[in-house]
Formats: structure tokens, C-alpha cells, sequence
């Protein structure tokens, strides 16, 4: 199944299907579910760096595009660092897969896999959905950053 | 590293948090560092660090809060100030990383202590460290192995740090640093701690990954989401309990593992316990002694099951 035109609601459904499967559907398809669950983390990221006006970029970076996107989304937004490692365990699980794709226990990695992509599709898609109203994260710059680097609040008190 | 005398004995910041919600952190912090040797003196009419909702309005002021609390730790004759709460932590490792390198921080630290009749913090004067550093660098995992009376083997736990442990990485230099330091994107110190204490330490995915605390007034339902997420992904990696160490992430993964069974009818098994308190049970302290019975996640039984009860 390819990601290429779900939306995030669609990929938190997909990665929802996927976590309920039984054993025996999941196994035999391994390989693929590793690359479609991949491919649904960079559709997150693709979704969110459109919705900011930006063009996702097709470089690899660690040899895999997703970990690029989120560099392209984090540039400038530090508050974007905080699904960071979600991405960095979406590679993980995808290699872990692809690493030994009869394992016995590989049915539980793949739900484990699309629990880490759910993840990403929740963070994204709360962000997206709260974006005006502040950053979606405890790290992120502040609202009034502009306003805060004047710091009026400041000067405000000592008048 | 282990053993290092700097840190048997520190100023103690326990935050709104400690004293509200995260009571259970406090107590257990405190009844770990009397069994394990260390002493903890806090600091004298401590102030809010900002948390998120002062930085949100003005960043500058929150750095003066936090500067604040680096300024009465100076006074009171301490280098070190311990903080267990990640929003405290992450505040005043903010603030120090400011003062030292924005100018307009220093100027509005400047205005304000002076208005206030304090002294002004300067960058540098006083190391914060969280109640993972404390342990880990003061006794360490074979100080730990030594002090074991109730081993928590048989425990299976994924250990759960938030998002606000590790970042942003600038503001905390002494990461990333080889061997021995905590890592910002595997972060090991508290696997390594309950380990220590006989726990088996499950492989979990999304140890740092956002519960939604900040939103979890103003959008609770991705909140929820988020935290039935973390917690259903810790029971798939086979984990019994997760444990925390930020009462914020504790408090949200408690309420909303309820809120997520009321509106969404999921309803997952796991646990949930400060790293203090399990820590605590595997040094022979009671479940009472530690605040189980103050937590939401009613985790008596399973204690109870592991011989820790």
C-alpha cells in the first residue's frame, strides 16, 4: 500500500490496522510493511512542511530521506526537535525489520514500528491542528517571541 | 564519576509540581537520599521557574525567575542545585546557557535582581542537575548493587524521560560527552539506575517521545492520544510498569491513561511509578514510605505480586 496520497488522520488509521492485525498477516509481509510504514513518516513530514510553504526535500541524509525531512522542518524551529527521535526510531524500526524479516518474534516489532509512526502522526497532527494557538511543544520558542525580544514585560516593570 | 563527593550534598529544588501533584516525587526523592547517605537542603524561599506559561509570554522574565533560584543557591553557599522536575531542570539549564550567552538577558537579570534587593545571578556560579545525575553520580550502579535489599527482579520497565530531559541539546553541554554521560537521544541514566536495583529494562521506542503536557488543557483529546500511544507501545515491548521522573509526564500518563479508558474505551494495564519510588522499594523503604498509595496508577497489586508490596 503506498502512502503517497493519505492524509495524517488516514496514516494514524493505517498505523491503527496495522498495530490490530493478527501475527500471521503481518509476518509473511514484513518486508513491505517496513517500507510502507517508512513511507508513511515521511508523508507526515512532507504534510507538515507543505502546510508551512516549504518544498520537502528529496535528499537523503544518514542514507535515509525521512531523517532529511526532519532536518528541512527543524531548521529554524526548534520546537520541530522534539519528534526528532520519534524519527530516528521510525529508521530504526524499519531497519530492524528489514534486518531479519522471518524473526520470530517480528510481528511484534512491526506493531511496535507503526506505534512509533502513530506517534509521529499524533505529534504532527496536534501540531498542525494548534498551530495559531501557540507551539505544540513544552520546548518550543515562545508565541510572543517578536513582542519578547523586546522585552517589554521587563521594561514594563521597571517603570 | 560514581562517588563523586560534589554531589552527596546539594541545594534541593522541589518546585510548585513537588509540592501539588508530583507529592509522591518529593517524598520518594527525599526518603531515597536519606537511604542512600545524601543530603538535600532546599532552597530558601524558592520561586516559581516559569515553567512553560512565563516563557511563553516573555522568556526573559522566566530566565529571571530561574536566575533567581541560581542566586539564593549561591547565597546559601551551594555550587550545585538539584532539581527532579523536567520543566524546573530544563529551566534553569536554560537560564544559565542565556545568561551566559544573551546580552539582553543579562540586562534584564541585571534590572530585575537589583529591583528585587538580590543578589544578580552571574553564568556559572551554580551547576543544576537533575535527581538522575544525583544518584547516578553520587553512588552510582555499584553503590546501588551494594544497597539492593528488595531486588526488583521481575520487573519489566520502560523507562519514560520526556521530551524536556534532553532538549534542546545546547543548553546542556555536559551531554553527549562519550562514556558515562547521558545521552540526548538515548537518554540511559535512570535504565541504568533501576537496573542497578535488579529491573529488567525493556527496549522502549519512545522514551523521550511528547505526551502532549502542553496541550493538555487546551487540546485534550491529542493529549490523551498521545499518552495511550506511549503506553500501549511500553506493553507491547513486554513492560510491567513505566517509570518516570518528571512529575508533569508522571501526572499526565496517569490522568489520561483514566481519561483514555473514559472517552476512547482503551484501556491498558500498565503501571505507572516515579523512578524514586521504585528505587526506593528496591532499597527496603515501603510502598507507604514512598507514596504509592498517593499515586493515581494504582500499582499496590503488581507490587504486592513482585514482593515489593
Amino acid at each position: 500500500m503506498s502512502a503517497e496520497r493519505l492524509t495524517i488522520d488516514e496514516i494514524e488509521q493505517r498505523a491503527d490496522a496495522i498495530i490490530a492485525a493478527p501475527d500471521e498477516d503481518l509476518a509473511p509481509r514484513a518486508e513491505a510493511l517496513a517500507a510502507e510504514l517508512l513511507s508513511m513518516s515521511e508523508v507526515i513530514l512532507e504534510t507538515w512542511l507543505v502546510a508551512k510553504g516549504q518544498v520537502p526535500t528529496d535528499d537523503k541524509h544518514e542514507g535515509f530521506r525521512l531523517i532529511a525531512l526532519h532536518r528541512q522542518a527543524a531548521k529554524g524551529n526548534p520546537s520541530f526537535n522534539a519528534c526528532r527521535e520519534t524519527c530516528r526510531e521510525a529508521v530504526y524500526h524499519h531497519n530492524l525489520i528489514l534486518h531479519d524479516p522471518a524473526a520470530d518474534d517480528i510481528a511484534r516489532t512491526i506493531r511496535v514500528g507503526a506505534m512509533v509512526v502513530r506517534h509521529l502522526a499524533l505529534f504532527i497532527g496536534g501540531k498542525l491542528q494548534a498551530d495559531g494557538l501557540g507551539e505544540f511543544c513544552c520546548s518550543s520558542r515562545p508565541i510572543r517571541q517578536a513582542d519578547a525580544a523586546k522585552t517589554e514585560t521587563a521594561g514594563a516593570m521597571e517603570a | 564519576m560514581a562517588g563523586d563527593m560534589k554531589y552527596k550534598k546539594v541545594a534541593y529544588y522541589p518546585g510548585c509540581a513537588l509540592e501539588g501533584s508530583g507529592h509522591a516525587y518529593n517524598r520518594s526523592t527525599k526518603a531515597v537520599g536519606k537511604e542512600l547517605g545524601l543530603d538535600l537542603v532546599e532552597i530558601k524561599n524558592w520561586n516559581c521557574c516559569g515553567a512553560m506559561e512565563v516563557k511563553n509570554i516573555d522568556p526573559k522574565i522566566q530566565t529571571y525567575l530561574s536566575a533567581r533560584n541560581l542566586s539564593i543557591t549561591e547565597e546559601m553557599g551551594f555550587d550545585t542545585v538539584m532539581a527532579p522536575c523536567n520543566g524546573c531542570y530544563h529551566n534553569l539549564k536554560k537560564a544559565e546557557y542565556d545568561l551566559d550567552h544573551d546580552e539582553t538577558s543579562k540586562e534584564v537579570n541585571n534590572r530585575l535582581s537589583s529591583k528585587a534587593g538580590h543578589k544578580t545571578y552571574e553564568a556559572g556560579k551554580v551547576e543544576t542537575i537533575h535527581a538522575l545525575d544525583w544518584i547516578k553520580k553520587s553512588i552510582g550502579e555499584d553503590g546501588i548493587r551494594e544497597r539492593v535489599k528488595n531486588s526488583l527482579q521481575g520487573i519489566k520497565v520502560a523507562n519514560y524521560y520526556g521530551c524536556m530531559y534532553t532538549r534542546p541539546r545546547h543548553i546542556f553541554p555536559e551531554k553527549d560527552q562519550g562514556p558515562g554521560s547521558e545521552s540526548t537521544s538515548k537518554p540511559h541514566y535512570m535504565d541504568d539506575i533501576l537496573a542497578a536495583a535488579g529491573a529488567e529494562n525493556v527496549d522502549f521506542p519512545l522514551k523521550t517521545a511528547c505526551c502532549g503536557g502542553a496541550h493538555t488543557l487546551s487540546d485534550s483529546d491529542t493529549s490523551t492520544k498521545l499518552v495511550l500511544n506511549i503506553l500501549t507501545a511500553a506493553e507491547a515491548c513486554g513492560a510491567d510498569v513505566v517509570a518516570t521522573e518528571c512529575p508533569t509526564c508522571h501526572t499526565g500518563l496517569e490522568m489520561h491513561q483514566i481519561r483514555a479508558e473514559k472517552v476512547l474505551g482503551r484501556k491498558t494495564n500498565i503501571k505507572i511509578l516515579y523512578f524514586t519510588q521504585l528505587l526506593g522499594m528496591a532499597l527496603g523503604l515501603s510502598a507507604k514510605k514512598v507514596g504509592v498509595n498517593e499515586n493515581f496508577s494504582d500499582a499496590r497489586s503488581l507490587l504486592k505480586e513482585k514482593g515489593l508490596g
